[in-house]
């Protein structure tokens, strides 16, 4: 057993009285709302404010709905466009920021710089340079591609715009995960004549997994909940909006536009379980790549 | 064999700088083209080919975008909801974050579960109940409104925690044999030594207040009563093709965060790569 300070046992008023806001707070804002939206997802909004209980049927008429599988597919292929490539590319800024290099602190400051820009600016100057008629891609390059409006093309461009996004964010993290690896192993590898890129995949890799795993989770889950930058970047009278539309999007529209409040508790709770589920398989995943042996 | 190995160096060298620049260039283009429209006219915004500069420098997108949001209440309601925000967080959570790692007190596991809960789920499912809360004290449309779910933080709590329990036992218990009270021995000599937590909390929380956008769009639906964010999306709205006075708007709302960002960029970057990784 540990043995506890005399302070520590002194009085467990004190205690409960240090946690007692934050508590009181979550109890009022977060705990109560929990159990709230579960029950409003087997309820059917009645006017004032009142609920009734209608069993399942928020979820049977969700999963009758093709725009409510249309945007669950629509995060997935978000997570699939956005993730992967988002987080290679960030380990390749992080490798590239933790050579011998001048100026590292100012590259570090320009890929991290969209992180304190809020995602409303950032997606109004990114819907003008994939503006169809007059964005500067398409003057440039003499393309007439419908970026933001063609339903096949709209993600990807979302997907792009993320990337961007989260560069900086994710190779910072990275970064810390290598600068903790022991300089002795680059060195050793050096006088055995490995060469960096062997080196990359033996040393760097393997010793930054743990990192990447809490990159790629943290990835996961944020692009899965993805809202702001398509609210963005797809207004509500964009044709191409059910091919754009994410779980969140949806839930905005059908809770604080369309009023349901009910079916909109029941895509959250939906959204709650598919992020858990990727997360538990990506746990049961993690143990074939990553090296948590120092 | 020397001279092969260090054009190689060289040319991994050359390699890094080029793909390094490349990125930055790609990361900084659209603020420049951001900046550079702002202060066309919309007919130069449109030129086929595009025009680079614009002929000549004046302020009227400025003017036009000032016109059309009330850009101070914007600042203002931004600025207060931050620096609230901020203080709530700093404050509860360092008395949270102590107690969980130096106190007892009965249940405490089980309140920490309570901690960990809320920080797994994702915010959008508190937020019909808490709107409906607001909308039943009659507080839509304030400062408080916008100040609301963010009173207290379970990250935070969490995050000081971890800063606390790096703290020794001694510390504390020296200070209170020397005749400090409970609250001294917290508030003067444990507090004080996690301020470089206390700081990267405070910038995480700024940050991430400034850039939400659903819970503003919700609960303050007054545009004098908007933040910068969600006023950004009204003005979304009202200028679909004067893409000048878009972008001129954008800049009025990115410019307070950036300066302050470039002021204290360490700061900043190694703050928020703290609080991420957890």
């Amino acid at each position: 057993m540990h043995k506890k300070s005399k302070l520590a046992r002194s009085g467990s008023v004190w205690g409960m009285s240090m946690v007692a806001p934050t508590i009181i707070g979550l109890l009022i804002l977060n705990i109560i709302p929990f159990f709230q939206t579960i029950y409003m997802s087997f309820s059917q909004s009645k006017a004032f404010g009142a609920y009734e209980f209608c069993g399942l049927d928020n979820y049977i008429e969700m999963f009758q709905t093709p725009e409510f599988w249309k945007a669950t597919w629509n995060s997935v292929y978000f997570c699939i466009l956005t993730v992967p490539i988002g987080v290679f590319l960030s380990l390749i800024v992080a490798v590239l920021l933790n050579a011998k290099i001048k100026g590292k602190t100012v590259f570090r400051a320009i890929y991290f710089l969209p992180m304190v820009v809020a995602p409303a600016a950032v997606a109004m100057v990114w819907k003008w340079i994939f503006n169809t008629e007059y964005g500067i891609i398409n003057t440039l390059l003499g393309m007439n591609v419908r970026w933001l409006t063609d339903s096949n093309v709209v993600l990807v461009t979302c997907s792009v715009v993320a990337i961007w996004s989260a560069i900086g964010y994710d190779a910072v993290l990275l970064l810390a995960g290598i600068q903790n690896i022991s300089k002795s192993l680059y060195e050793a590898a050096d006088l055995d004549g490995a060469s960096k890129i062997k080196q990359f995949f033996h040393i760097t890799l393997p010793m930054v997994s743990p990192t990447l795993f809490v990159v790629l989770i943290m990835r996961l889950m944020a692009s899965l909940k993805v809202y702001d930058l398509i609210y963005m970047m797809v207004d509500q009278n964009n044709p191409a909006l059910t091919s754009a539309q994410s779980l969140m999007y949806l839930f905005y529209r059908e809770s604080f536009i369309a009023g349901n409040k009910g079916y909109a508790s029941a895509i959250v709770i939906w959204t709650v379980l598919l992020i858990g589920i990727v997360t538990i398989v990506q746990f049961i995943g993690q143990k074939k790549w990553v090296n948590y042996e120092v | 064999m020397k001279n092969n190995l260090s054009t190689n160096r060289k040319m991994t060298m050359a390699l890094t700088y080029a793909v390094l620049i490349a990125g930055s260039i790609t990361m900084i283009f659209p603020f420049a083209w951001m900046f550079l429209t702002s202060f066309k006219t919309q007919a130069e915004s449109m030129a086929i080919p595009p025009q680079i500069f614009p002929a000549n420098w004046n302020f009227d997108n400025f003017a036009k975008a000032l016109e059309s949001l009330p850009f101070w209440n914007l600042y203002l309601n931004t600025l207060l909801l931050i620096l609230f925000r901020v203080i709530c967080a700093v404050v509860f959570s360092s008395m949270a974050g102590y107690a969980f790692a130096k106190l007892e007190f009965p249940c405490k596991n089980l309140v920490f579960a309570l901690v960990l809960m809320q920080m797994m789920l994702p915010s959008q499912i508190f937020i019909i109940p808490q709107y409906q809360m607001l909308a039943d004290m009659g507080m839509t449309n304030s400062i408080f409104a916008l100040v609301f779910p963010g009173l207290v933080s379970a990250f935070g709590t969490f995050f000081l925690r971890q800063a606390y329990l790096g703290l020794p036992d001694e510390l504390a218990e020296a200070a209170y044999l020397d005749g400090c009270t409970k609250w001294q021995t917290f508030t003067k000599v444990l507090l004080p030594l996690t301020k470089s937590s206390i700081a990267a909390l405070a910038i995480f929380t700024a940050v991430f207040a400034y850039a939400d956008l659903m819970w503003p769009l919700i609960c303050n639906t007054d545009l004098n009563m908007m933040t910068l964010s969600a006023g950004l999306s009204t003005l979304n709205g009202q200028y679909t093709t004067n893409f000048p006075v878009l972008m001129a708007g954008s800049l009025l709302a990115m410019i307070p965060m950036v300066i302050l960002y470039l002021l204290f960029q360490k700061q900043f970057i190694e703050g928020i790569a703290m609080t991420g990784g957890k």
